[in-house]
């Protein structure tokens, strides 16, 4: 039987001379009908240039195809070479017959269109439906993504939607033609864990709906044992293995694979928990940094004269403790307050209520007047390029008062080779270093002051696994050595488990369970983390049936002068406190 | 609704201090009123012919006493007397006025009819050279001060063809409107090829950042044809940074064009401006520049309105 989709040898490059400057270099796979293939590799790994290849996008996005053969077998049975089909032909399949889901679901929808007249152009370019008809189908598509009060829904702006609401209107595009093959380019890597999971319980529902075939691109081989027959592992634009998901997860054969299965961070349910610098009970240490009643929140005016009517309630009353050499991992999904928590520990934010006290350290030697540092999210986003690396090592020593001089140098020349950076790197520039790179030359920017407490901010959430791996141990032997507090924020479990000896888990601004990292993760006690945990998705749980589950995050708009009830807490065990749900 | 009237609101504080600065500037001017009308006779005057003059046209009285007098004034709807013209201010400025509107809307008119299509025919075709054809003609047009363009104008219709534009007495759109569009479409031209060439440049720009967006992508994958792509997902997306330009453009014309005013002898508010700075009319001057503060102001307005009507992302009034 002829395969849905053949690819045989494609090659794709870039440039003035695409031949030169190959991306995608010899790739080949079959796709049966109904059969869902997942594509997984590292950014750069030309993943999504085959994908994009496929329906000929990538004209369009600068890159050519210098060779190889694609066949799609179209709805009516007839063969179609998509390397020789002319733009008219392909305005035809895009969409009818390939749909595809992207990354971004915040800029992947017009901004200036609303989502029904969206989705209507999908009927009208291939049904030829127009006015009433369009508008109806338009709202059964929004019914079938499961979007509550579709028919009203349809005259929204892509802006007044969640991402997991405008990912799903993104698929409600994609299979409104109810093509035969979806591509799903890394569909919900820009989502929260918990919105993820519905995001793949819905594919995999729609799957089985219409027998559709998928082929889904991720970094994320979690995500690959939930919903793939087959996999293709991708690296440097070859495809280094092909087969069966249980082959490819159980016996991998090329040790890019195994490197690959070896480096995602496993989540294990808090067996994989740290053990090293455990909270000594006895010791009567002093923390190196202690948090109150931190409250924040962000007045709502309805104009620059009239009073606050009501506030966002970004942090409502939040209390922890982080002891010298150890790691609290503050967890939570996009909105929850976890990065708000994180900013006014930096005085970056100003709180409203609470208070903070930053233990200085007591082995002396220095210590510092800004005993706070801090490591963003986005190392290309958080390094000025215009500096060279040794200006932007020496801003934070220039910022507070301090002069560089022989021993700022030597100092900065030992950091960079204490994170694993080449010493001649203080001359060169940001944008000569890798992605991964450039996080250790955050870090080291951020050990300059010598600090006692390091706020790591989603810091390893932008780099592929194997560089994130890395970062992460880096991290941890630098907590040793210097005996750094580390507050981690992160909304992946799995890397959470990695390193933090405590966990603070974070819902509307409120911590809802803290304590020891393992208790937390094998025994969650609160909903919220229950929910959050079994969203997790890992390698050991295959073609599982996700669950379904619409409920919205709750507003933190509050009226003015709304005051949270007093948290009851209920202890399970040594320092594992859980919030009791009312 | 309520941002509009709060918007509105603000326009008396604005023309208060506009008001202030010019009263102020226009007496910073060494000279007054009678010098300038009188030239070298000023200096037979009596001083007592002096004083009764300057009691005449109110200029006596200390700066604030006729600041005070002149605001009075405007409230009651009376802008004053122009000292050359002998007539009510407002009226002059008036009589002026309707010329300047259409100029500016002519040239605005030509700007985005040639300067949008131009703009997207160079960013659909960016890097091929029809695109950077494209983008030389803008580069000059930009770069041609306006008295060279008119000047050019002028001498290769009456050399080339024999033709001199339409001179002589405006004629009003609604009087005669052949003859009044035969006066104002070369000085409409002349402005229109520079504020055409900023709108090509800034429109090409707009859309070429546009068509990389990622719901141009997604639009593609929906199998929606390259016109429709351009036209109904990139373009209204591309359209602000334009509306700002023109607003801003629209706006300076509504002040007049001095250059190509006086190149084709038009009577537009650019000139009476300058010839009443020169005067040291300073009813004129004062009026006249509140004048424009204020259409621009309500050109400003309209920019805004358009970004909500364009952009559903933009919410004025909120914080």
């Amino acid at each position: 039987m002829t395969p849905l989709l053949s690819v045989h040898d494609l090659r794709v490059g870039f440039g003035r001379n695409p031949q030169a400057n190959e991306v995608v270099r010899g790739v080949s796979f079959d796709l049966a009908d109904g059969e869902t293939l997942a594509i997984v590799g590292e950014s750069g790994s030309g993943k999504s240039v085959t994908a994009l290849s496929i329906n000929r996008l990538i004209d369009f996005g600068g890159g050519r195809i210098t060779g190889g053969a694609m066949t799609l077998k179209r709805a009516d049975g007839s063969l179609v070479d998509l390397m020789t089909a002319t733009e008219a032909q392909l305005t035809g399949i895009r969409g009818a017959e390939i749909g595809m889901i992207f990354q971004e679901p915040m800029t992947s929808l017009n901004p200036v269109l609303t989502i029904g007249s969206q989705i209507e152009e999908s009927f009208r370019l291939h049904r030829g439906l127009t006015g009433r008809q369009a508008i109806a189908a338009a709202k059964d598509a929004l019914d079938r993504v499961r979007i509550p009060d579709a028919a009203r829904r349809l005259k929204y702006t892509p802006n007044q939607l969640s991402g997991g609401m405008l990912q799903r209107v993104m698929i409600a595009i994609a299979l409104a033609c109810n093509p035969r093959l979806l591509i799903a380019d890394e569909p919900t890597t820009a989502l929260d864990v918990t919105v993820q999971a519905q995001i793949m319980a819905l594919l995999a529902e729609l799957k089985r709906e219409t027998g559709m075939s998928v082929i889904f691109i991720t970094h994320d081989i979690g995500l690959v044992a939930g919903i793939a027959d087959r996999v293709m592992v991708m690296q440097n634009g070859q495809a280094v293995e092909q087969g069966e998901l249980n082959q490819i997860l159980d016996r991998p054969q090329h040790p890019y694979t195994q490197h690959l299965l070896h480096a995602v961070p496993h989540f294990a349910n808090g067996s994989n928990a740290r053990v090293d610098g455990q909270r000594d009970k006895g010791a009567a240490e002093e923390p190196a940094l202690e948090v109150n009643g931190l409250v924040v929140r962000f007045p709502l005016k309805s104009n620059f004269f009239s009073r606050a009517t009501g506030a966002v309630h970004a942090v409502d009353g939040v209390d922890f403790d982080l002891m010298p050499g150890e790691t609290l991992a503050i967890v939570g999904e996009s909105g929850s307050g976890k990065s708000t928590t994180a900013k006014a520990v930096l005085g970056l934010v100003r709180s409203t209520r609470g208070s903070f006290s930053v233990g200085t350290r007591k082995t002396a030697a220095g210590h510092s007047a800004k005993p706070v540092q801090m490591v963003f999210q986005n190392p290309y986003a958080s390094l000025n390029p215009r500096l060279t690396i040794e200006s932007i090592l020496a801003e934070p020593v220039i910022a507070t008062g301090g002069r560089v001089n022989a021993e700022t140098l030597a100092r900065m020349a030992s950091l960079l080779e204490r994170v694993g950076l080449p010493r001649n790197s203080l001359e060169r520039y940001p944008h000569e270093f890798s992605g991964g790179q450039r996080q250790r030359l955050c870090i080291a920017r951020a050990l300059m002051l010598n600090p006692s407490v390091v706020v790591l901010d989603e810091a390893v959430s932008a780099l592929d696994v194997s560089v994130q791996a890395k970062v992460l141990e880096l991290l941890v032997d630098l907590q040793r050595e210097f005996g750094l507090a580390y507050l981690f924020i992160s909304h992946d479990m799995a890397v959470v488990e990695r390193i933090a000896h405590r966990i603070a888990v974070i819902y509307a601004g409120q911590i809802v369970e803290i304590g020891d990292a393992a208790s937390v993760l094998s025994k969650p006690r609160h909903s919220y983390t229950k929910k959050l945990i079994s969203a997790v998705p890992t390698i050991e749980r295959r073609r599982e049936h996700f669950e379904l589950d619409t409920r919205q995050v709750p507003s933190l708009v509050r009226p003015r002068g709304f005051e949270p009830a007093p948290a009851r807490w209920e202890t399970f065990g040594g320092d594992h406190l859980a919030r009791v749900e009312g | 609704m309520n941002y509009l009237m709060r918007r509105l609101a603000t326009f008396p504080l604005v023309l208060l201090g506009v008001s202030i600065l010019v009263f102020v500037a226009i007496r910073l001017v060494p000279g007054d009123s009678i010098t300038a009308m009188l030239g070298t006779e000023a200096g037979l005057l009596t001083p007592a012919q002096r004083e009764s003059l300057a009691a005449y046209f109110g200029i006596d009285q200390p700066w604030f006493v006729q600041y005070w007098r002149w605001i009075g004034g405007i409230l009651h709807g009376n802008f004053g007397i122009s000292v050359t013209y002998g007539r009510p201010v407002l009226d002059v400025i008036l009589e002026r006025f309707p010329l300047t509107l259409e100029l500016a809307v002519l040239s605005m008119i030509i700007a985005l009819a040639v300067g949008m299509p131009a703009g997207i025919y160079a960013a659909t075709h960016s890097e091929k050279p029809s695109d950077l054809g494209v983008r030389i003609v803008a580069m000059v047009g930009q770069s041609t001060p306006s008295f060279v363009l008119g000047l050019l104008i002028i001498y290769t219709l009456s050399a080339g063809f024999g033709v001199l534009p339409a001179m002589g007495e405006f004629a009003p759109l609604w009087q005669d409107p052949l003859r009044n569009l035969s006066q104002l479409i070369l000085p409409a031209i002349t402005l229109g090829f520079a504020f055409a060439a900023s709108v090509t440049r800034i429109s090409r720009s707009a859309m070429l950042d546009v068509l990389g967006d990622d719901y141009v992508r997604t639009a593609r994958s929906k199998g929606a044809s390259a016109r429709s792509v351009i036209w109904r997902h990139a373009l209204p997306n591309a359209l602000i940074p334009v509306v700002t330009l023109s607003g801003i453009e629209f706006g300076y014309l509504l002040g007049g064009a001095v250059i190509v005013e006086q190149i084709y002898a038009l009577p537009g508010l650019g000139r009476m401006v300058l010839d009443a700075i020169l005067q040291r009319d300073y009813a004129l001057v004062q009026g006249a520049v509140l004048f424009i503060a204020f259409n621009f102001m309500i050109v400003n307005l309209l920019v805004d309105l358009a970004y909500v009507a364009l952009d559903p992302r933009i919410r004025l009034g909120e914080q």
